[in-house]
């Protein structure tokens, strides 16, 4: 049981360290898909078999794609090759510090705090129980929501769209 | 089967539903409607004249309030009499044929339905005025008529001429509807109402009537009901064209000949007399004071004589067909007025039943004549066309012997006699009378002169040489009328005076013994009239005019005088010397007025504010400005220091963010863990 | 040491992790699915506390999820349209490039 945690976590975080490490775009998204994989595994793990499909088809599924997309287009030319510049670096070292004070204080903080207990049983819940709930107490959360993704696809097709008079007015 | 008061209004209502249409829609189906609306209140006229004659003493009234007006309601009605129901059935009867005769006239005129539509909406406004029995509804029709008569006189309103005739005919009725207006208010004011007939309340009861003549103005010594009846009176003179506001009516001419025969010459000009007619018991109401210094039915009587005399002399020298006839109206509408002044209102409205028919026909025998001859309207351009225009020279024989009143056959003669007589019998003064014959004299010649001219000889110009009689939808009307200007005479001669009688709702008696009473007066008018139209035949008939440009007889003879009357005695430019300089006069002194007096205080109000203007931005300037700039120069230097802390770079937002959170965590746990 | 501790250890280091990728690269993208790692972490606490804790509506745990990563997947579509955006005006995808909002 435990052992499936570690190594379920190990995924988990070992591929979003490498990604966010790598140079290479590409490499760096397919390891975060990785990643986002890993968390569908954790989601299984702990019983929530809904959630962890729910997470393998818009993470793994449907956002990587979008990120590779995102990518490719908006490459220029090999990033490899460029020299790392100075400002980077100072960079990098101030993320770390941050990140490493941010996990002390987090990791000390879980670690005085007395958790309650955990029940005995693990709550079971399947997939019909989770569309009763969604539809009858979260209906107009549920409508909601769709229309908000209605809206954001509507916003990024209109973001994402080319602008052609204004193009032949640039090129004029 | 008759009508009753109380749905009189149906006989303007047809008129004024096709008229409504009419505004909305270029159909030419809009003629033929208006002509069937006509028709139909010429049925409803009967119906209602009927029941007029079933108690012709009676006033049937109908009266209804229109809104209440703070503590009491402004009330209008109908009114059903035989003046009221017989003025309907000649308007409607004469309406019908005229708009027939339009039918024909109009007939390549490309407004076409807007014809018919000003023509209905006049009809409508007419019956109205007809049927009102509060001075305020008579007031409002007459207004409406005038409207009326404005738009059709205008009606080819892109020649100026006519456009100024159209604006001349409302500004000068405008003058006489002033002192109507003015009259029903004081009328309001001191017999408390404006229905005619109420039940005892109304203005035209004894009981107002006599307090109304018991009162005499401090200023001038009338008697109420005289001031009044003079105010109302001058609204006919407008109306009616009489001396001196005249002036208007030859020029209305310029309308479409129709128009002229039934607004200018048979129907709306008459409203003046079906006026005075109708407040007559307000006219008459100072009879029976002596004491008055005039009497308002003898500044009727007089100013009715004028226009009779004056009109006929300027008929004399006028070479447009259409103003002859103008003339003419002015001068018959004179003669009723002289009735109405001499006290026999009844003579008056039988002069005016017979004019409107005879005058009609005269005026559609013109519009034939002007129609056949492409628009021709000077006679001494016409001539010849009697073997051209075989019925329209008939009818118009007919009108002619009718309006210079032939003896015994022909209506005008019976009613002129009526007034003759009733002239002859007046106490006052018999100047109206010699005034009155004179005009007879003068009617037989221009009329002899006019049929002279325009029909016998030889045409003097193409248009008359090629003209040729029109359709049947125009001769048709003028038959009907030739016919109608022969009897209606019989309805009121001396031996049997119908008409005289019901009007003034009196029992009829047959007499033969009365057909030669004042024989005297009687054959002297006779003998007048033949010695007019034997003059008019031995100038203009025996030797015939040969060119255009020949020179009139009479003009040769006595050149000033001919050319004053051509001139209509100079009035136009009289009162263009008189009224319009003072008008002229007091415009420059408003202007003046507005220039330098109200444009001087203006401009040192201006400077006024300029001043303390300058004196404020002074004081802004000086002492305001100071610190506002202190205090803006701080928020700027304010908003750049913090505007530094705006670099821009999310990196570095979303660092100030973890830092801020770290610290926030740290923060609650070393509290938490102190409480703890 | 039990499960649950265990599991918000995790999260938390995922969190970091996330935050320290989106604080140090330069690349948008990887910005943005930095961002898209915390929110992951955040939900892991969701799905943990369900799990080990004691809970008074057996389905929120899960529901609250869902309904994040709806709004995660709309986020992600319009930040990346964004960045596609700001990549055709401004010719790179370096965060510190769009810097027009500057004070």
């Amino acid at each position: 049981m435990t052992v499936a945690l570690f190594l379920i976590a190990g995924l988990m975080l070992g591929s979003a360290g490498v990604a966010l490490l790598l140079r290479n775009l590409i490499h760096s998204a397919l390891l975060l898909v990785a990643s986002w994989a890993g968390v569908a595994a954790f989601y299984l793990w702990a019983g929530a078999e809904f959630v962890a499909f729910a997470q393998i088809l818009v993470y793994v599924g449907a956002i990587s794609m979008v990120v590779l997309f995102a990518v490719l287009l908006t490459r220029q030319g090999l990033e490899i090759s460029r020299p790392v510049e100075p400002d980077a670096q100072w960079r990098a070292f101030s993320a770390i510090t941050v990140g490493a004070c941010l996990a002390a204080v987090l990791g000390s903080a879980i670690l005085s705090t007395k958790l309650p207990a955990a029940t005995a049983t693990a709550p079971t819940l399947s997939v019909k129980d989770t569309g009763l709930e969604l539809m009858n107490h979260h209906g107009a959360a549920l409508l909601i929501v769709g229309l908000i993704l209605t809206v954001a696809l509507l916003g990024a097709t209109v973001l994402a769209a080319t602008d052609k008079p204004q193009k032949t007015e640039d090129a004029a | 089967m008759t009508l009753t008061a109380q749905h009189l209004w149906l006989i303007p209502a047809l008129p004024l539903l096709v008229a409504a249409v009419g505004a909305f829609s270029r159909h030419r189906g809009i003629a033929l409607a208006a002509i069937f609306a006509m028709a139909g209140s010429f049925v409803l006229s009967c119906l209602a004249l009927a029941g007029a004659l079933q108690n012709p003493a009676a006033h049937a009234v109908f009266n209804f309030a229109w809104f209440d007006l703070g503590t009491g309601a402004l009330r209008l009605g109908f009114l059903l009499d035989p003046l009221t129901a017989l003025m309907c059935v000649m308007v409607t009867f004469v309406g019908t044929l005229i708009f027939t005769f339009s039918l024909g006239y109009m007939k390549e005129d490309k407004n076409f339905s807007r014809f018919f539509c000003f023509l209905s909406f006049f009809a409508a406004a007419m019956l109205g005025l007809l049927i009102a029995n509060s001075l305020l509804l008579l007031f409002i029709c007459w207004e409406l008529v005038g409207l009326a008569s404005y738009l059709l006189i205008g009606f080819w309103f892109h020649k100026p001429s006519a456009a100024a005739a159209a604006k001349k005919a409302f500004l000068t009725t405008r003058i006489g509807d002033l002192g109507l207006l003015l009259g029903l208010l004081w009328l309001s004011e001191a017999g408390g109402s404006l229905l005619f007939f109420d039940n005892g309340q109304g203005v035209l009861e004894t009981a107002t009537l006599a307090a109304l003549s018991g009162q005499t103005l401090a200023c001038c010594g009338l008697a109420l009901s005289t001031a009044i009846g003079l105010l109302i009176f001058c609204g006919a003179v407008g109306k009616s064209g009489q001396f001196p506001l005249h002036v208007w009516l030859p020029d209305a001419m310029e309308g479409p000949t129709p128009v002229s025969a039934l607004i200018h010459a048979a129907t709306m000009v008459a409203a003046g007399v079906f006026l005075v007619a109708r407040v007559y018991p307000l006219m008459s109401a100072d009879a029976v004071l002596a004491a008055v210094p005039v009497h308002a039915l003898t500044v009727v009587a007089f100013i009715g004589a004028i226009t009779a005399l004056m009109g006929a002399l300027i008929a004399c020298a006028q070479n447009d067909i259409k103003r002859v006839l103008a003339f003419s109206t002015v001068s018959q509408l004179g003669y009723m007025m002289l009735a109405l002044g001499v006290g026999s209102w009844t003579a008056a409205i039988f002069h005016l039943l017979t004019h409107a028919f005879f005058k009609a026909l005269l005026f559609l025998g013109a519009g034939s004549v002007i129609h056949a001859a492409h628009h021709e309207q000077d006679i001494r351009q016409l001539g010849g066309l009697r073997t051209r225009l075989k019925i329209t020279f008939a009818t118009f024989a007919v009108g002619m012997m009718a309006l210079s009143g032939v003896p015994f056959l022909f209506s005008g003669f019976w009613s002129k006699e009526g007034i003759l007589h009733a002239a002859h019998g007046w106490h006052v003064s018999h100047l109206p009378l010699y005034a009155a014959l004179a005009a007879v004299v003068l009617t037989a010649f221009y009329m002899s002169r006019l049929v002279a001219e325009t029909f016998f000889g030889k045409p003097r110009s193409h248009a008359a040489d090629h003209a040729h009689e029109n359709s049947a939808v125009m001769t048709v009307p003028l038959v009907v009328l030739a016919v109608c200007a022969v009897l209606l005479g019989f309805l009121g001669t001396p031996a049997y005076p119908w008409l005289q009688a019901t009007l003034a709702g009196e029992a009829v008696h047959a007499d033969f013994g009365h057909l030669l009473e004042g024989g005297g007066l009687m054959f002297l008018s006779i003998g007048l009239v033949g010695s007019g139209l034997g003059l008019g035949w031995r100038l203009y008939g025996k030797k015939l005019r040969q060119t255009a440009e020949a020179h009139d007889p009479l003009s040769t003879a006595a050149p000033s005088v001919m050319a004053a009357l051509a001139n209509r005695l100079g009035f136009d430019e009289l009162y263009a010397a008189t009224v319009g300089h003072l008008n002229d006069l007091l415009a420059s002194l408003a202007d003046k007025l507005d220039r330098y007096v109200i444009g001087g205080l203006v401009n040192f109000i201006g400077l006024v504010g300029l001043f303390s203007g300058s004196v404020n931005r002074q004081f802004d300037e000086d002492n305001l400005n100071g610190g506002f700039d202190a205090a803006s120069d701080g928020i700027r230097g304010t908003g750049r220091v913090y505007s530094k802390t705006q670099t821009g770079e999310a990196h570095g937002y979303l660092r100030v963010i973890a830092v801020a959170f770290i610290v926030l965590v740290l923060v609650l746990s070393l509290s938490m863990g102190g409480a703890r | 040491m039990s499960s649950l501790h265990l599991c918000l250890l995790i999260s938390s280091a995922l969190f970091c992790i996330g935050l320290t990728g989106a604080l140090a690269r330069s690349n948008t993208i990887l910005v943005l699915l930095g961002i898209e790692l915390m929110l992951n972490a955040a939900n892991i606490n969701f799905i943990a506390f369900w799990r080990f804790g004691p809970s008074p509506a057996p389905a929120s745990g899960v529901i609250f999820v869902l309904f994040s990563i709806a709004v995660a997947a709309a986020e992600a579509a319009v930040g990346l349209a964004l960045i596609i955006a700001v990549y055709r005006h401004q010719k790179s995808v370096r965060l510190q490039d769009a810097t027009c909002l500057k004070g």
